[in-house]
């Protein structure tokens, strides 16, 4: 067969252009909806729409992972404590704590509230849940973070107080009871198909990778949600998450991007809040070359933060100062903001006698802007004369790669107080530490600062571990990225806080106008 | 010819298995596995140990294979690495949105471009010919996911016609958010195979027996559709079984992009979850699929037209 001869490259324009031009047509159409939120008023099933896992979702809360899980767990059960905007310990479920002189011994009073199926929350079913996270054989996330907590020596005072007994001093311990999925189910529950937690929503049914439903609580301890219905709901795509909310489908889009968030604000209300992702390259300071402490300052001083938080966040994002936790309860504010000098940065290139040195620059798609990121920053050490090279690999197993291998990568992180994040990753034993950071001098003195009673002493202590990272740590904060959130324009209540801290997903707080 | 369905049957099972053996060890060298996946951005090392022994991921490769061949004789697929969850009730949970989004396509497909490539072949050359000739051509080069942005642009958003993805809906109670994915899933195909249609039947417009018919009289629909369009359809009817193996890797694309929760998107998950059990019990399903249809077509063909050398 021959084709026809109007078969030609004007037919296949034609084709296309009218396919575009359909598509601007749509684009334009239905802009300056104007309905509003208004005042808080009950009623009404939510739609929230997060990126899913599909079958591999769970209903128990301590095995929670994804966002869908937090937020779902969030709503189904409570913490004895959470964290506030600034990462600082909330009191949840417990309603104070107070510590011994020592440290080492922790009274926390419980709120009067009750689980779902009409039983009071007890000290019982708290040791209980944490002595399940923190059981030898089991491998559940907040085992880390419990793991000070010397269960055997811990009890029921009363009804309603619970004494923890620590391993060690530590004035920080609100942190752990605030740990991700440390969350306080009935004692000796161990089937999780129909979930019984204390939480501002009640467990109606569940249908793996497709929703969960929801139902108000009316006895919830902080009062009944405005909401009759919650329902979780799954999509993994960014776009499907936009095209969801914008025909109408959902009303509650997490994690959307700037450049999504931007282009649709007038059709959706866009939540932003500020100092939820910080965003880093790790350079490991164990190993060539990165153990060369000029190299690391000259890498500070070479990043034009400004330029890649705006092409990399699409400017949604402040600038970092190297250090993690901006906006965060002790963060060394103190500290000036490094700036650009490429002057500086070829001289101690010089120094370390890294000229023209060629490194590898591990990123993956884990986290949206990472490739951005890098490729920007290479090309902003090129001005001084270092070759990055980008090497992209498999997002799946991103984390565990980059934890040991190679010598300089992106690396992000959510909201924690700035305690778990040193403990974490940047003492000799830490369980996560990308960067190799391993001072025995660092890991003293954060033992002290954690030992210290008095808040004003603490505070200064954590100014002078932070001193010592900016100077010289492994971590370049460059940015801290905005959490995006969109939800439909009648929506109301829902509030900017970073990812996984107490008023992230706070569902119970949302109406629908 | 009892025999030879037998022989084809075996070779089948065969093929299944040796898909199943090369896919575990394909996912087998993708770097890391499910414990890896499951701490996610806090790779704690004995966390990953703890889970990897939990999982029995720490066992030798071939002990795992074995295990896992072991049971599927018994007729048990495992269970998922990360959830738990039976594997039968994860295919169970994805099927039926999968077989109604492939059956709808395939119900709509053969008459739409059997109808289309007769309409094409009326008037060779015409100037209706030649706008469908260059649609053909045209869409048939648009990947899935391209045409799928514009339509759910013009008519999930715009035009606000029809629901623009299938987020949180069931397909099952709720068919309109079927209709741009049976759309996206069409619009390949029937350019193919309205193409071969059109082809065919040009040909068969000029042949002798056609003209004959002409000359006795015959009314041109009755030509048309007794006598040219069957032997049209032959070759078509091949290229409809391509489709099916075609329509597998389709569904994948177009359950992702519009959020159908079926067994492309349950592959998409297991895969990225490195969910090894979930992932070989989709391949079985899909592999069976593609040698079951081959088979079938191989069939027909046969029936069609018997060749000595193959039927005993």
């Amino acid at each position: 067969m021959s084709l026809p001869s109007t078969f030609t490259r004007r037919g296949m324009l034609g084709l296309t252009a009218g396919l575009s031009l359909a598509a601007l047509a749509g684009c334009g159409a239905r802009e300056g909806s104007t309905a509003t939120a208004g005042d808080p008023r009950p009623g009404g099933r939510l739609r929230a729409a997060f990126a899913g896992g599909g079958a591999k979702e769970t209903l128990d809360p301590h095995l929670a992972n994804l966002f869908v899980e937090a937020a779902r767990s969030k709503a189904l059960y409570d913490k004895l404590a959470d964290l506030g905007d600034d990462a600082a310990p909330v009191p949840r479920l417990a309603e104070r704590w107070e510590a011994s002189p020592d440290l080492r011994t922790w009274r926390v009073t419980l709120r009067q509230a009750v689980f779902h199926d009409g039983k009071p929350v007890r000290p019982a079913d708290v040791l209980a849940s944490y002595a399940r996270i923190l059981d030898p054989k089991g491998s559940f996330r907040a085992k880390a973070s419990l793991a000070l907590i010397d269960l055997p020596n811990s009890r029921a005072v009363d009804d309603r107080t619970v004494e923890f007994a620590l391993t060690r001093p530590f004035a920080e311990f609100p942190n752990a009871l605030a740990a991700f999925s440390a969350y306080i189910i009935p004692e000796s529950t161990t089937d999780f198909s129909r979930p019984v937690g204390s939480g501002p929503f009640t467990f109606a049914s569940f249908t793996p990778g497709r929703s969960t439903l929801l139902a108000r609580n009316g006895d919830y301890w902080e009062g009944a949600p405005h909401l009759d219905e919650l329902e979780f709901v799954l999509a993994g795509e960014e776009s499907a998450r936009v095209s969801a909310l914008l025909g109408g489908q959902i009303e509650y889009a997490h994690d959307l991007s700037p450049v999504s968030a931007r282009g649709h604000e007038g059709r959706m209300s866009v939540v932003r809040a500020p100092n939820s992702g910080m965003q880093a390259f790790a350079m490991k300071v164990d190993r060539a070359p990165f153990d060369n402490r000029d190299l690391r300052e000259a890498m500070f001083l070479l990043t034009d933060r400004q330029q890649l938080v705006d092409a990399a966040l699409a400017g949604a994002g402040q600038i970092g100062n190297d250090l993690y936790g901006k906006g965060f309860q002790y963060y060394a504010e103190d500290i000036p903001q490094r700036t650009r000098d490429l002057d500086r940065a070829r001289f101690l290139i010089r120094k370390a006698g890294a000229e023209g040195l060629s490194v590898a620059l591990r990123t993956s798609t884990a986290a949206t802007g990472f490739v951005e990121a890098a490729t920007v920053f290479a090309e902003q050490a090129r001005e001084v004369g270092l070759d990055i090279k980008v090497a992209t690999g498999d997002k799946d197993t991103y984390w565990a790669d980059t934890l040991d291998n190679g010598s300089l990568s992106s690396f992000r992180s959510g909201a924690m107080p700035i305690e778990s994040h040193i403990s974490g990753r940047l003492l000799t034993g830490s369980t996560t530490n990308t960067t190799k950071w391993k001072r025995p001098e660092f890991d003293a003195a954060y033992n002290q600062t954690v030992s210290t009673a008095d808040p004003a002493e603490r505070t200064r202590r954590y100014g002078d571990l932070q001193r010592a990272l900016h100077a010289e740590g492994g971590y370049l904060f460059w940015g801290q990225a905005d959490w995006i959130v969109g939800t439909a324009q009648r929506v109301g209540g829902v509030r900017p806080a970073p990812a996984n801290t107490l008023d992230w997903a706070r569902f119970d707080r949302v109406w629908l106008g | 010819m009892r025999g030879y369905l037998a022989r084809r049957c075996l070779l089948g099972i065969g093929q299944v298995l040796a898909l199943a053996v090369l896919v575990f060890l394909l996912v087998e060298a993708l770097p890391g596995d499910a414990a890896v996946t499951i701490a996610g951005d806090d790779p704690d090392p004995g966390r990953i140990e703890r889970l990897r022994v939990e999982m029995g991921l720490d066992r030798p490769l071939g002990e795992r294979f074995a295990d896992w061949l072991g049971s599927l004789l018994t007729g048990d697929l495992g269970a998922s690495a990360i959830s738990g969850r039976p594997v039968t009730d994860v295919i169970g949970a994805g099927l039926g949105v999968t077989v109604l989004l492939a059956g709808v396509t395939l119900t709509l497909l053969v008459p739409l471009s059997l109808g289309v490539g007769v309409l094409a072949a009326r008037r060779p050359g015409s100037r209706l010919d030649r706008v469908l000739t260059t649609v053909f051509v045209g869409l048939h080069a648009v990947p899935e996911f391209a045409l799928a942005v514009p339509l759910v642009l013009v008519f999930g958003l715009g035009l606000m016609w029809l629901p623009p993805t299938a987020v949180g809906a069931d397909p099952l109670l709720d068919p309109l958010v079927l209709v741009l994915p049976v759309v996206v899933l069409l619009a390949r195909p029937v350019c193919s195979v309205a193409r071969l249609v059109r082809a065919e039947m040009v040909r068969a417009q000029d042949s002798e027996y056609v003209r004959h018919a002409v000359r006795l009289g015959l009314s041109p629909r009755r030509v048309r559709w007794g006598h040219a369009l069957p032997n049209a359809v032959a070759p078509a009817a091949t290229q409809l079984a391509r489709t099916v193996d075609w329509l597998l890797g389709g569904v994948v694309v177009v359950e992702a992009v519009f959020v159908l929760p079926g067994l492309g998107t349950a592959l998409v998950d297991s895969v990225a979850a490195r969910d090894l059990p979930v992932v070989q019990g989709l391949t079985l399903v899909f592999g069976a699929t593609t040698v079951a249809v081959n088979l079938a077509a191989d069939v027909v063909a046969f029936r069609l037209a018997p060749r000595a050398g193959v039927a005993v």
